[in-house]
């Protein structure tokens, strides 16, 4: 036990510090995928032809491919890409910060899923609302944040809710390229001690504290974005 | 259909498909795949040819056994948490939350370098029949791949159990057919019928989930273009075959569900 302590003999500080970077990442990720997500929506839904091609072929291959494969190779890619680019444009190399990486990479697949479930959820609003606003005169800009986006949440949030809790533990999957995070942290933690099981179950306990307290708060942003609206229960 | 009938059928499904920006897009698809092909390096492919094969097969392999094990132990999580007494419901529910709620790698490594740092210890477990299974990385990937499956099916059968509208087992009753027989006939092939949809979305996500056994060094395809890039130093062919490699396998998986799907009655409960 006092292997876990957070002070310098124990590791437990080392694994707080890695469940703060994991929550960073999934933080960042998920704002920049839901970004990335609306643009997309929109893109699909009101979009020219090449617009929703290029979004479907994006969608799909961004899904049918394992994060894994997605996050090496964006990885690499995109360290690459931003390192020619410097270097042609006659600037210096840069290091690029696993934390910025780690959140381009997973914003870009989290903003595939993200398209999907904010098109479904702007599909389920009825028609007759985003009618109303367009006959009101109103300019794109303000039909989104007063109509489209209050309407659509109630739909998206627990898809979005859903896509959260992936992004938490997706972060486990930047342990292999190195950068440092909770999983990280515990293999290096149970690594050096040898006490390889406490050290995963700690681990273990800090995700599920993370998805029971992100799932308490969901519950709350869920019932107040269907403030107003018949409760399911008395629907049926 | 007579086959004049469905050569129209195509025709006009061609014409849907192919508009003027579309031929365009598949022309630049096409030069992106030439210029892949010509200007990256490809020589590697014939020496590592047969490991790539073992790799898929391996793969693969790890799918069917992982799916067909954990949906098997996804019926008793999701009729225990459906309809169960307490006892039942309460430890299957505790199950699917910790599943659901932790990372699939930090449970492989879990079982792999925990639980396998622990059975040593122990010499009846070194001198039973289990141990050379047990010195293996295999098994570890496929526990817990399993466990992970069953997590997340299991949440999926206990909607679909609960789904099925009560008049159906009350009908059965009356028929006189005891509980093992609802069971058999009317329940669990109505609650299958309704998760066939998610099954599909999550045999893929299991599919995509496959590559993580790498890291604790069984040789699946994942390992295997990793090795290539070891030995090469290329970065990205071997990545782009492996992500193109996947992208076939779902393809293939979202067909065949789909041809399964087709043939059950779409009106049900």
């Amino acid at each position: 036990m006092e292997l876990l302590s957070p002070v310098a003999p124990g590791w437990g500080g080392t694994l707080l510090v890695g469940l703060l970077h994991s929550i960073e990442i999934a933080i960042g990720a998920t704002c920049l995928g839901l970004m990335i997500g609306t643009a997309g929506a929109f893109g699909k839904l009101y979009g020219g032809p090449v617009t929703r091609d290029l979004l479907a072929i994006y969608t799909t291959v961004v899904r049918a491919v394992p994060e894994l494969v997605l996050i090496l190779l964006l990885y690499y890619a995109g360290t690459d890409l931003i390192n020619q680019v410097l270097t042609a444009m006659g600037y210096q190399r840069v290091d690029i910060s696993g934390l910025a990486a780690g959140i381009f990479v997973l914003g870009f697949v989290q903003g595939a899923y993200s398209t999907e479930v904010i098109r479904g959820a702007i599909l389920a609003i009825p028609q007759g609302q985003i009618e109303a606003a367009r006959a009101y005169g109103m300019s794109p800009g303000l039909m989104l944040r007063r109509v489209t986006v209050p309407a659509m949440l109630p739909f998206a949030l627990p898809g979005l809710a859903n896509l959260w809790l992936i992004a938490t533990k997706d972060t486990a999957l930047l342990a292999v390229v190195g950068f440092f995070e909770l999983t990280l942290a515990t293999r290096q933690a149970a690594g050096v001690t040898k006490a390889y099981l406490i050290f995963y179950l700690a681990a273990g306990a800090l995700y599920l504290a993370l998805s029971l307290f992100s799932n308490l708060v969901i519950g709350r942003v869920e019932a107040w974005s269907r403030r107003g609206m018949p409760s399911v229960k008395e629907a049926r | 259909m007579s086959a004049e009938a469905s050569a129209i059928n195509m025709a006009a499904r061609a014409s849907i498909w192919l508009k003027p920006h579309r031929i365009v897009l598949i022309l630049i698809a096409l030069a992106l795949v030439l210029c892949a092909a010509f200007f990256m390096r490809w020589d590697w492919l014939p020496q590592y040819w047969e490991m790539g094969l073992m790799g898929i097969w391996r793969a693969l392999w790890i799918l069917a056994v992982t799916c067909a094990l954990g949906f098997a132990l996804a019926v008793p999580l999701g009729l225990a948490q459906a309809g169960g007494p307490i006892w039942f419901s309460a430890p299957a529910k505790v199950f699917c939350t910790i599943i659901r709620g932790t990372p699939l790698l930090l449970q492989l490594w879990l079982l792999y370098y925990g639980l396998g740092s622990i059975f040593p210890q122990y010499p009846w477990i070194r001198e039973s029949w289990l141990w050379p299974y047990l010195r293996q990385a295999w098994p570890y990937g496929v526990v817990a791949l399993t466990l992970s499956f069953a997590g997340y099916e299991g949440e999926v059968m206990r909607g679909a159990f609960a789904g099925v509208p009560r008049g159906q087992l009350e009908a059965a009753r009356a028929f006189g057919m005891s509980r093992w027989k609802i069971f058999r006939r009317i329940w669990l092939p109505q609650a299958f019928y309704r998760a066939l949809p998610t099954l599909t979305g999550e045999t893929v996500l299991q599919l995509k989930s496959t590559p993580l056994v790498a890291t604790i060094s069984v040789i699946d395809i994942f390992a295997v273009s990793s090795k290539v890039r070891q030995d090469t130093y290329l970065t990205y062919e071997p990545l782009l075959l492996l992500a193109l490699i996947y992208m076939t396998i779902t393809g293939i998986l979202v067909f065949a569900f789909s041809r399964i799907e087709a043939r059950i009655p779409v009106k049900i409960g």
